[in-house]
């Protein structure tokens, strides 16, 4: 399911091109579905199926970016915490807890009027990204990482009470080998399942971003921000909201399997709530 | 008992602190409120200069959240923007129940909450009550029949509600109920707004409003819940005091929704505790979406405006909320569960 929605993303822009995606042609506004343009046009004459495949391009890469910079912050405050402990883990978990206490989409919004509109345009591949893209992927991983952090502590509380660590600790070991060398990969089980739902909570984060429209600015497509402003079109467009919105919902479902599956195979001690 | 409550109470206030002062950095750069205050003519620079420090936005930052914290009539403001500061200030600060005057509407920040609160409320406490007497009759069902053919399907159910994004069961319900029901000359539910214009505000319909966006956000809660829910009930029917109970010959009845389901709604008071707050909140793009006059579009509408009283005030609120009932949802805990002993 996963690979045939990556197939989708990644393969369909080898059919149309991008300029296609944003091409618009304005004596079709709002043509519903037909043979020529199978999910319809939008508002100003733009092929829905195009832009759903480039849309999904951006949102699995922001998913996945955002997981990445999510790990790094989030294994990176846990371990340090875990690992030395007393003030350096007190203020740590202090400021997690204080991000914790905020529920996700307001700072998610803060945020990204903090940092909104101050990034250029740039030019990768020969395509152009709206400098939002950027913005998003940094946001959503700075306010996602608390809870991995958690989990990322709590293994290190637990295995740093081991032989093997006192064992690297009396050889002289420095205490950047342990953590990355000699922890790090026994507690990577946890971190992976969680890595893996957090990719579906970014892309579902990103959708809900750019549905109010502080996130990815067009002309570049995300599923987010295609039914941004939709739902004015609720009764005369349903093709609008429809296409975008399914595959945001089978794409966070299928990852939402994987990491089920994934905490079942790896860690056979939690249970799936 | 006492004396852990009253540590726990003297955590929280440093916690606060430390948020308030995340936020107030972050609120800095938000963008400028004065940029928007003449509408569409341009603001002219003396005038610009004049509001800013009228406002105190001139102020470095540590001396703003001081004002905002304590408040400033200890010391002289700025009224007339001269430059000099000639006027004891009026504001009394947050910790004394002051949050200040929206930049927007100039009215008191408490009372533009105020206004919104009970609307969100009303949505929040009927969704919730939706989702925990629902998910509590199908999580029970599906532990009684585990691996029946219902039981997989509402398993299925609540995967798909758990991953579906709020907007697209919103936009798909709205285009089921009220689009389609309406084409097909059904009765149709209405899609935006709180109540009709042309009817008034009145208590039918205000509810007739509610169905679907109560309706879009407990299919997402309510999968978690019931999956949860189904997952401690499975572990407490498993327990050997429930097949004491059954070996005495009690009624099944009387043994599942007494003695089992006590038990197993332990967890299930933490889950609730801890999510109450976080409705307060609202859901943002749900009241978006149906247009719904909550805190979760005042908070849109207010960010955009860079209104940072307002904007502090809401999630300052929102904050204490999830602090307080952290610790209450803790106390009521120990307090259903004598197992457990908070000495330390």
């Amino acid at each position: 399911m996963l690979v045939l929605l990556f197939i989708y993303a990644f393969g369909g822009a080898l059919i149309f091109p991008e300029s296609y995606a944003n091409y618009t042609d304005t004596s079709l506004r709002l043509s519903p579905p037909s043979a020529r343009h199978p999910f319809g046009t939008d508002t100003i004459g733009r092929d829905v199926l195009a832009r759903t495949i480039y849309g999904g391009q951006i949102s699995l890469i922001i998913g996945l970016l955002a997981v990445s910079i999510e790990s790094l912050v989030g294994i990176l405050v846990g371990a340090l915490a875990g690992y030395y402990g007393g003030f350096l883990d007190s203020l740590l978990m202090r400021i997690t807890e204080a991000m914790l206490n905020i529920p996700e989409i307001f700072l998610l919004i803060v945020m990204a009027k903090f940092f909104g509109g101050r990034i250029p345009e740039i030019h990768l591949l020969g395509r152009v990204f709206s400098g939002s893209v950027i913005v998003i992927v940094v946001i959503i991983g700075l306010t996602s990482w608390m809870y991995l952090a958690r989990i990322v502590r709590a293994e290190f509380l637990s295995l740093k009470e081991n032989e093997f660590v006192l064992a690297a600790r009396a050889t002289g070991t420095s205490n950047f080998e342990i953590i990355f060398r000699h922890i790090l990969p026994n507690s990577i089980a946890p971190i992976i399942v969680s890595a893996t739902l957090g990719v579906a909570n970014a892309i579902l984060a990103e959708a809900y971003i750019s549905f109010l429209g502080l996130g990815v600015q067009p002309p570049t497509a995300t599923w987010g921000n295609m039914l941004d402003g939709a739902n004015n079109y609720l009764e005369s467009a349903p093709w609008l909201w429809f296409f975008p919105g399914l595959l945001i919902l089978l794409t966070v479902l299928s990852i939402n399997f994987l990491g089920d599956g994934l905490r079942d195979a790896l860690d056979p001690h939690s249970r799936a709530v | 008992m006492g004396r852990y409550i009253i540590k726990r109470l003297l955590q929280g206030i440093p916690l606060l602190f430390f948020i308030s002062i995340i936020l107030f950095v972050l609120m800095m750069n938000m963008g400028d409120p004065v940029a928007t205050m003449g509408g569409r003519r341009v603001t002219r620079a003396s005038d610009y200069e004049r509001l800013r420090r009228q406002l105190g936005l001139d102020k470095p930052i540590y001396t703003q959240y001081l004002y905002w914290l304590i408040g400033n009539d200890w010391t002289k403001t700025d009224v007339d923007g001269d430059g000099v500061a000639e006027t004891p200030g009026t504001r009394r600060g947050v910790l004394r129940g002051d949050f200040g005057v929206s930049l927007v509407s100039r009215k008191p920040v408490l009372q533009v909450i105020g206004e919104r609160l009970p609307n969100t409320l009303i949505l929040m406490l009927a969704s919730e009550f939706v989702i925990i007497v629902g998910s509590l009759l199908v999580g029970v069902y599906s532990a009684l029949r585990q691996y029946s053919a219902l039981d997989h399907i509402i398993t299925a159910l609540s995967f798909i509600g758990y991953s579906m994004p709020i907007f697209f069961i919103a936009l798909l319900s709205m285009y089921i109920f009220g689009v389609l029901f309406k084409r097909w000359g059904l009765p149709y539910l209405p899609t935006v707004g709180m109540f009709d214009p042309q009817a008034g505000k009145t208590t039918a319909q205000v509810l007739w409003h509610m169905v679907l966006p109560v309706l879009s956000i407990s299919i997402i809660s309510f999968a978690a819940y019931s999956r949860y829910i189904r997952s401690t009930m499975l572990e407490v029917l498993g327990q050997d005091y429930i097949r004491t109970a059954r070996a005495k010959g009690l009624p099944r009845r009387e043994v599942v929704y007494v003695h089992a389901l006590k038990n197993a709604s332990l967890p299930i008071v933490t889950v609730v505790g801890l999510d109450l707050p976080l409705l307060l909140g609202g859901a943002v793009v749900t009241e978006r979406i149906f247009a719904w006059p909550g805190m979760g579009r005042l908070f849109l509408d207010h960010v955009s405006r860079s209104d940072l009283p307002v904007v502090m005030g809401i999630l300052m609120m929102i904050a204490t909320a999830v602090v307080v009932f952290q610790i209450l949802t803790d106390i009521v805990y120990a307090w259903l569960d004598p197992r457990i002993r908070y000495e330390k």
